[in-house]
């Protein structure tokens, strides 16, 4: 045995040192544990839980995302505090409390800087990934909501109260912040298709979709779904529907319907709707399988229990689960072989194979909410 | 048994209204799902603040109101498909008293 570490150190590079023991982080992910301001570290291979990083803060709507390497988190919490977590550490390596309020993040391409979007005081700030030094800080006439990279160190985001949208440039010395003109009146989300064509504003304070042509050298707010569910009155929102891994499967959108129990189909490239699916309950994740023309979807309060998959060729709904007391979020492997789902009430992350969506494990976790693999390191808009 | 509840009941009067156990579950509701725009510790998020300080100009009434019947042209729903008048007093009460 000493021969061998002997002849290792011989063989290995001066160059490099030599984490030979070292765990790989691809099959890793953090499981927001909200009530404790924790996050479980989960392996997605072994189905098992194998860490806990704690001291984040409020974590209720968090999120985060992953340097490209995927060995470091960045964590958005609400009471504004943005963490660097080492997935190999379990160990928080910086962390600034940047604003009073805030709601969610992103990485640019190049994983050189990390914005946050903020509810109070509203605007977007931006942080050298590295040290989490602040590189930027660009206020807003309201709650900023919706931001995501744009390839070319770039991010667009949007304002709650005004609807305006912004399109920031931070690939140079200085910003450049160009406004994109009015998406429409309360922007709720915002979300990036997967090819970073089109940025896509969700309104919650009027019926409809705007979408920004972000491949254009002007991105003009084109307005659609402006009369969705007009024949039946809207019902309360218990709950907002998130709008990052909003599903875009066969040439569609697939998108929550605010205040109705419908999923609404909408062709990606003339902007019609093609479809309704009624659903269990109020759409909040409409998320895509990879590799499949399956969507699963999940529901607000008080109809949070229920899980339902849809196909998107037939955009009728072809399984109903029942996966545990208050369902807040899915994340699917890379590949979609396995979907997990967060039982907030119940404590417990529950793993179902895809393909026979049958439970194949569960993890025990202290409130769960958001899921996030590494892999969305190496996808645009997560 | 007796004189605890009555206890309980001089101590908090908001508790005599609703049975113990589904004070409990309105507290996980007032934590959880208000908790997403108001926030976990009620400092705001998409809501306002709902921390005592925040609410200590506002009547328990007029709260109970605002939980029943939402604020229009907000994302403040109404509640009253899921609660009664005496629980949304009861939660307006537990957010003032907290």
């Amino acid at each position: 045995m000493k021969r061998a570490f002997v002849m290792l150190a011989l063989c290995a590079s001066p160059l490099f040192t030599s984490p030979a023991l070292a765990d790989a982080t691809g099959d890793l992910g953090l499981v927001i544990e909200r009530a404790t301001g924790s996050l479980l570290v989960i392996d997605r291979s072994d189905h098992a839980a194998v860490g806990r990083v704690e001291g984040l803060g409020d974590l209720s709507h968090a999120s985060l995302t992953y340097s490209p390497d995927e060995r470091f988190a960045y964590v958005f919490g609400r009471d504004g505090g943005l963490s660097k977590v080492d997935m190999l550490e379990r160990t928080v390596v910086a962390r600034t409390v940047q604003a009073g309020n805030s709601i969610g993040g992103a990485i640019s391409d190049d994983g050189s800087l990390v914005a946050v979007s903020n509810y109070e005081p509203g605007g977007v700030k931006v942080f050298d990934a590295g040290t989490l030094g602040l590189v930027a800080d660009i206020p807003a006439e309201g709650k900023t909501i919706g931001l995501v990279d744009v390839p070319g160190r770039r991010f667009a985001w949007t304002v709650w109260d005004t609807g305006e949208v912004f399109l920031g440039d931070f690939a140079g010395a200085e910003p450049q912040i160009t406004a994109l003109g009015n998406a429409g009146k309360n922007p709720f989300d915002a979300v990036i298709t997967d090819d970073a064509h089109t940025y896509l504003v969700g309104l919650f304070g009027e019926k409809g979709v705007t979408a920004y042509d972000l491949w254009s050298d002007q991105p003009e707010p084109r307005k659609f779904l402006t009369d969705y569910g007009k024949t039946e009155e809207d019902m309360p929102v218990y709950k907002m529907p998130h709008l990052q891994g909003w599903a875009f499967t066969e040439g569609q959108y697939a998108l929550p319907a605010v205040g109705h129990h419908e999923l609404l189909w909408v062709d990606r490239a003339s902007l019609e709707e093609v479809a309704t699916t009624p659903v269990h309950g109020q759409p909040v994740f409409v998320i895509a399988q990879p590799a499949s023309p399956y969507v699963w979807v999940n529901f607000a309060t008080p109809l949070n229990d229920t899980v339902q998959v849809v196909d998107s060729r037939t955009h009728t709904v072809v399984a109903t689960l029942n996966p545990g007391k208050a369902v807040l979020h899915m994340e699917f492997a890379p590949r979609g072989a396995e979907v997990w789902i967060s039982s907030r009430d119940d404590n417990k992350v529950l793993i179902y194979d895809t393909r026979t969506r049958e439970k194949v494990a569960e993890i025990a976790a202290d409130a769960p909410s958001g899921i996030f693999f590494t892999a969305r390191a190496h996808q645009p808009g997560l | 048994m007796r004189s605890l509840l009555l206890l309980l009941a001089l101590a908090w009067p908001a508790a005599a209204e609703v049975a113990p156990d589904r004070a409990a579950e309105l507290e996980h509701m007032v934590t959880q799902d208000c908790g997403s725009c108001h926030g976990l510790t009620r400092k705001g998020g998409l809501g306002s603040p709902l921390t005592p300080e925040a609410l200590a100009g506002a009547e328990a009434e007029g709260l109970a109101t605002i939980i029943l019947d939402g604020i229009p042209e907000t994302a403040m729903p109404p509640w009253r498909p899921l609660l009664t008048e005496e629980e949304a007093t009861w939660i307006a009460r537990y957010l003032k008293q907290d």
